[in-house]
């Protein structure tokens, strides 16, 4: 019976699972919206999510580093990166919706289609794992490769940038459901790397603008041949 | 047989009867307060619905019988809908005799009728409203089955006395997958009742129009029907709703004290989903029609997406 297997997980348990499943409808949330300004609300949802979860992880086992590191996503990825986003978009002025290469349904069938394969994949690895959170890491593998599947489909430099980070956070969501999170110094060191890069992309963003008067970075392209 | 499950089937099916207009009309009323208009009355749709059956019944002369039988199809269709749903017990007669995917049967049936019915005169707008009424409805059903099928993982049986059951009265715990399929059973529900994000229940904009272009020839004790079984299909969606994502207050048995308890807990759990319904009409734009189909293709995916998180998270390796 699924649900007498269902009342064998804590409640605590029971909290992760709920935030896993809000990340995944958080993920596919962001591959549907069209507008670059909802985009950054979503992502800073999905911060307030990441943080419950590794808060949650955090009491529940007692580590903590992991307490850090919860407080480190609150700063950095609901505070700090949405801030400097709605900043850069506000300089930019570029609230216009999105263009996507795919039309929406068809990038929502193939992310249906990326999430099965990403629980199967999970599978063998949620059943060597041994911590709380382990039937999670399907989950987060999906929303890494839903990440990957809006780098792909997004035509426009912000929405893209906007996918890596989600990406980021994805990993992050599957290091501490794997394995109760990394080592600090790796933690910290990712941390200040995405910060470091956004900030540089920050820049890249006002160069793209500048050179071809647009973010469509298909401009890119074409700029090699000449 | 229990003779408390006959009667709180009789009664189920009388209260579904008389509330349903009572509903609609509280939603009305809600759309109007929020919309900032001076609101019609409580009982307004009562007052519709006893005018129109004491007018004449004029019929178009190429109306063939089927034209006169629809209604009285859709209304017997709604009318056991809402007594198949469990809203007050879950101790039904009816229960065994339909289980969730039946029910889904039951509300294409009756879209089926409406849409010929719609086709029966032949006037443009008619067979307009019915072939967007059927795009609406082939991709409503997808998810709504879904729906269904997720919560009968959950319960192991598409009984939905069964399903209603389990979800009441098992121990506490949260299920990501009825979150996800509550989202979904929501969105469909907004379409299959003809409101605002995909039809407007008030316009009779020919261009915009799905529902209200389908009955814009019936008259009399005809659309008196017709709107009798909408208003009752909004409650049985409600009640449905109701019972899958917040079963609480609904009992196993069928003792009258528990059936009393279990009807004010509805009216309230009823009065609170109106409101809610009014506010998500207030909140959304109409979509366009081409917009339709990526709408009801969110909620399939959210209702896929609800069974694959019930497999991965709730039903262990």
């Amino acid at each position: 019976m699924s649900t007498a297997l269902l009342h064998t997980v804590p409640l605590s348990g029971q909290v992760i699972n709920l935030c896993a499943a809000l990340m995944l409808l958080l993920g596919f949330a962001m591959l549907a919206q069209r507008r670059v300004l909802s985009l950054i609300n979503l992502f800073m949802l999905q911060g307030v999510v990441l943080f419950a979860s590794t808060l949650i992880v955090a009491l529940t086992t007692k580590q903590s580093h992991l307490l850090y590191s919860a407080g480190l996503t609150l700063v950095l990825k609901v505070f700090a990166l949405p801030y400097i986003l709605h900043r850069l978009i506000r300089k930019l002025s570029v609230k216009w919706d999105v263009e996507t290469l795919l039309n929406i349904p068809t990038t929502m069938l193939v992310g249906i289609g990326l999430v099965v394969i990403a629980f199967n994949v999970a599978q063998p690895i949620s059943q060597l794992s041994g911590t709380i959170t382990r039937a999670t890491i399907g989950i987060a593998l999906a929303c890494v490769l839903l990440s990957f599947l809006m780098m792909i489909t997004r035509s426009k430099a912000v929405p893209q940038v906007i996918a890596f980070l989600a990406m980021e956070n994805a990993l992050f969501f599957a290091a501490t459901s794997a394995t109760y999170g990394m080592p600090m110094v790796v933690e910290l060191g990712i941390a200040l790397d995405v910060m470091v890069g956004m900030v540089i992309l920050g820049v890249f963003f006002f160069h793209i603008r500048q050179q071809f008067d647009s973010l469509d970075i298909r401009h890119m392209e074409r700029s090699k041949d000449a | 047989m229990n003779v408390y499950a006959l009667f709180a089937q009789l009664l189920e099916l009388v209260i579904a009867l008389l509330l349903a207009p009572l509903l609609t009309g509280w939603v009305n009323q809600c759309r109007a307060w929020l919309q900032n208009r001076s609101a019609p009355p409580l009982l307004q749709t009562y007052y519709t619905l006893s005018k129109l059956f004491h007018k004449d019944v004029l019929i178009a002369h190429n109306a063939s019988s089927l034209f006169r039988a629809a209604p009285y199809i859709i209304f017997a269709c709604m009318a056991l809908a809402s007594a198949i749903v469990p809203t007050l017990s879950t101790e039904l007669i009816f229960a065994p005799a339909a289980d969730a995917i039946a029910l889904v049967g039951l509300f294409a049936l009756a879209r089926v009728f409406i849409a010929l019915a719609g086709m029966d005169v032949g006037t443009s707008f008619g067979s307009m409203g019915s072939r967007r009424e059927m795009l609406v409805g082939f991709l409503a059903e997808p998810a709504l089955l879904m729906v269904f099928f997720t919560a009968s993982l959950i319960s192991q049986s598409t009984s939905l006395s069964t399903i209603v059951d389990t979800l009441a009265h098992s121990e506490f715990a949260i299920y990501p997958s009825l979150a996800f399929a509550g989202v979904a059973f929501t969105m469909v529900s907004l379409a299959e009742n003809a409101r605002v994000p995909i039809d407007n229940p008030t316009t009779h904009l020919e261009l915009t129009m799905i529902h209200e272009a389908m009955i814009l020839e019936y008259s009399g004790r005809h659309l008196a029907l017709i709107e009798w079984a909408s208003s009752l299909k909004l409650f049985a969606y409600s009640c449905l709703g109701l019972a899958l994502f917040f079963p609480f207050g609904i009992p196993a048995t069928a003792e009258p004290a528990a059936l009393s308890f279990a009807l004010a807990i509805l009216v309230v759990k009823l009065a609170m989903g109106g409101a809610a319904l009014a506010l998500i009409e207030t909140l959304n734009a109409k979509l366009r029609i081409f917009r339709a189909p990526e709408f009801l293709g969110t909620a399939f995916l959210l209702a896929v997406l609800a069974m694959l998180v019930h497999l991965l998270l709730e039903a262990g390796p």
